[in-house]
C-alpha cells in the first residue's frame, strides 16, 4: 500500500472515546520479548542501556514503538531523509526506529534530543549496542536547531512527559522530568506542539503519545487549525491509563472549509470515524 | 555529533544575533565509514550552509577535503562517484556523515558561551537566566 494513502485520510477522525482503531488491546504489552519479528525490527530491551535517572522502557514506548511498527511500510515509503527524537530517554525508540528503517541506510538519517544529561549518554550507549547511528544532542526540545532545521524533518516522534502532576514538578531535574507533565499533563506537550510544527516538512509525519487525561481531541484540534490531519494509529489501556498513539500529517483541507467528500474513505476504521468529527469540525469553522 | 549537525545548530545564548554558526574546537574525532547515499546528499546540499560546513573542515585540520564552493548536482550525479574515493559526492558524504566529533567544543560566535561536546554528544542547555528572550 502507498505510503501516501493515510495522508489521504483528512482532518481529525473521530470521538477518540469511540474510535476503532487499527489495534486495540487491552492488558499488558509484550515486554519486548515476544515474536522474532519485533526483536528484528525494534530494539532489544537486554541491550538497552539503562541509569536510575534516566526513563526505562515502559508501556508508553512499547505502545510507540508498535505503532511506527504497524507503520513501516508507510515509513519506508515515505524514505524520510531527516528523522527525529524529542525526549529519548533511553534510546529505546530512536533506535528501533533506525532498526526499522535500516534498509534506507543513508539516505535516513537520525536525530534525537532530551533534557537530560543522562538520558542523551544512555541513548547514545543504546544505539551504539544496536551498531545504528543517531545524533544525540542534549537540549530543550529542540531549542537550537528551529531555525536550520526549519521544514525539513521528515519524521518527528515523541513520547512526552505527560503525566499530570503539579506545574513545580516539570522544573525538577532528573526522573522527575520523564513523566511530569503539569496541569493535564500538558505543559510540555503544548510547547513541543509549535516546535514540531516548524521543523516538519510539508510531508513530514509526527507520531506522538498522549494519554487519555491529556485530552487527545484537544490536541487533535489544535493542530487541525494549525492544518494538520490526524489519525490514531493504536488505543491501548493499561491498568494504570488509556494510551494513545497519535499521527499527523500536514493537510490543505485542515483548517479550511474544503469537501471531504471527494477522498475515498481507506479502511473501514478511518471511514467510520471521519463521521463523528465532521460536526466538531464545522463547528469550529 | 557529525558535521551535518553541527551545520544545522545554533547558540540560542541570551545577547546572541544569529548564534550561527558555532565555532567547532575539537579534541578527539573519528571516523566511521557509511555506504553514500546521492539522493540524500542531493536534497540535503541546498539546505547546507556551504561557508560554515567548509569552515568546520578546516577546524578538524582538514583543509582539502571540500572545496570552497558547493559542487553541483551534476557532479553528485556523476557516473561511478560513488565507488571514487576523490569524487564530490563521495567528499560530501565523508565531511557530513562520515565523521563524528567525539569531544570538543561549539563556541556561540556572539557570545562566546561555550556548549561542550562529550562523548559525541553537544550539550545545548543553557540556565533560564542565559536563554535569548
Ligand atoms: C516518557 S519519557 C520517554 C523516554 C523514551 N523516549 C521512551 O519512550 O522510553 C520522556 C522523556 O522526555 C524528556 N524530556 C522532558 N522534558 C523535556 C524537554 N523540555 N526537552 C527535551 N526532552 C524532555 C525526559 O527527560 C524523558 O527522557
Amino acid at each position: 500500500m502507498a505510503g501516501g494513502d493515510s495522508a489521504a485520510v483528512s482532518a481529525v477522525e473521530g470521538r477518540l472515546s469511540e474510535l476503532s482503531t487499527n489495534s486495540e488491546e487491552k492488558g499488558l504489552p509484550r515486554r519486548g520479548k515476544s515474536s522474532s519479528g519485533r526483536t528484528l525490527n525494534t530494539a532489544q530491551i537486554q541491550l538497552v542501556a539503562s541509569h536510575p535517572e534516566v526513563y526505562e522502557p515502559c508501556d508508553d514506548s512499547f505502545a510507540l514503538v508498535d505503532a511506527l511498527l504497524s507503520d513501516k511500510a508507510q515509513l519506508l515509503t515515505l524514505k524520510p531523509r531527516l528523522c527525529m527524537e524529542i525526549g529519548c530517554g533511553s534510546g529505546y525508540v530512536i533506535t528501533s526506529l533506525a532498526i526499522m528503517l535500516r534498509q534506507l541506510g543513508s539516505g535516513t538519517q537520525y536525530l534525537a534530543t532530551d533534557i537530560n544529561q543522562h538520558a542523551v549518554e544512555t541513548t547514545q550507549a543504546t544505539l551504539e549496542a544496536h551498531g545504528v547511528h543517531a545524533d544525540v544532542i542534549a537540549t530543550d526540545i529542540v531549542s537550537g536547531l528551529e531555525k536550520r532545521l526549519h521544514g525539513l524533518v521528515d519524521v518527528v516522534v515523541v513520547n512526552p512527559p505527560y503525566v499530570p502532576t503539579p506545574e513545580e514538578e516539570i522544573e525538577c531535574n532528573g526522573i522527575a522530568s520523564s513523566w511530569a507533565g503539569g496541569l493535564n499533563g500538558r505543559q510540555v506537550i503544548d510547547r513541543i506542539l509549535p516546535a514540531v510544527r516548524e521543523l516538519l516538512s510539508e510531508r513530514g509525519w509526527l507520531y506522538m503519545i498522549a494519554l487519555e487525561d491529556n485530552d487527545p481531541l484537544d490536541i487533535c484540534h489544535l493542530m487541525n487549525e494549525k492544518g494538520y490531519a490526524s489519525r490514531v494509529l493504536l488505543k491501548r489501556c493499561t491498568e494504570e491509563e488509556s494510551l494513545y498513539v497519535l499521527k499527523f500529517w500536514q493537510d490543505a483541507a485542515s483548517g479550511t472549509n474544503a469537501s471531504h467528500a471527494a477522498r475515498s474513505p481507506r479502511s473501514e476504521s478511518s471511514w467510520l470515524s471521519q463521521l463523528p468529527f465532521k460536526s466538531l469540525w464545522h463547528k469550529n469553522a | 555529533m557529525r558535521l551535518l549537525t553541527h551545520n544545522m545548530l545554533a547558540s540560542n545564548a541570551r545577547g546572541a544575533s544569529t548564534g550561527y554558526p558555532l565555532k567547532l574546537q575539537v579534541v578527539k574525532w573519528t571516523t566511521k565509514e557509511a555506504e553514500p547515499n546521492a539522493d540524500f546528499l542531493r536534497g540535503m546540499l541546498p539546505k547546507l550552509d556551504w561557508a560554515a560546513l567548509v569552515a568546520a573542515t578546516h577546524s578538524l585540520g582538514l583543509p582539502g577535503l571540500l572545496p570552497e564552493s558547493p559542487p553541483t548536482d551534476a557532479e553528485l550525479s556523476a557516473d561511478g562517484a560513488a565507488d571514487d574515493e576523490g569524487s564530490a559526492l563521495r567528499r560530501l558524504h565523508r565531511a557530513l556523515l562520515e565523521i563524528h566529533i567525539e569531544e570538543g567544543t561549539l563556541v556561540c560566535p556572539d557570545t562566546e558561551r561555550c556548549f561542550p561536546i562529550s562523548k559525541g554528544v553537544p550539550n545545548m542547555l543553557l540556565h533560564e537566566d542565559e536563554v535569548r528572550n
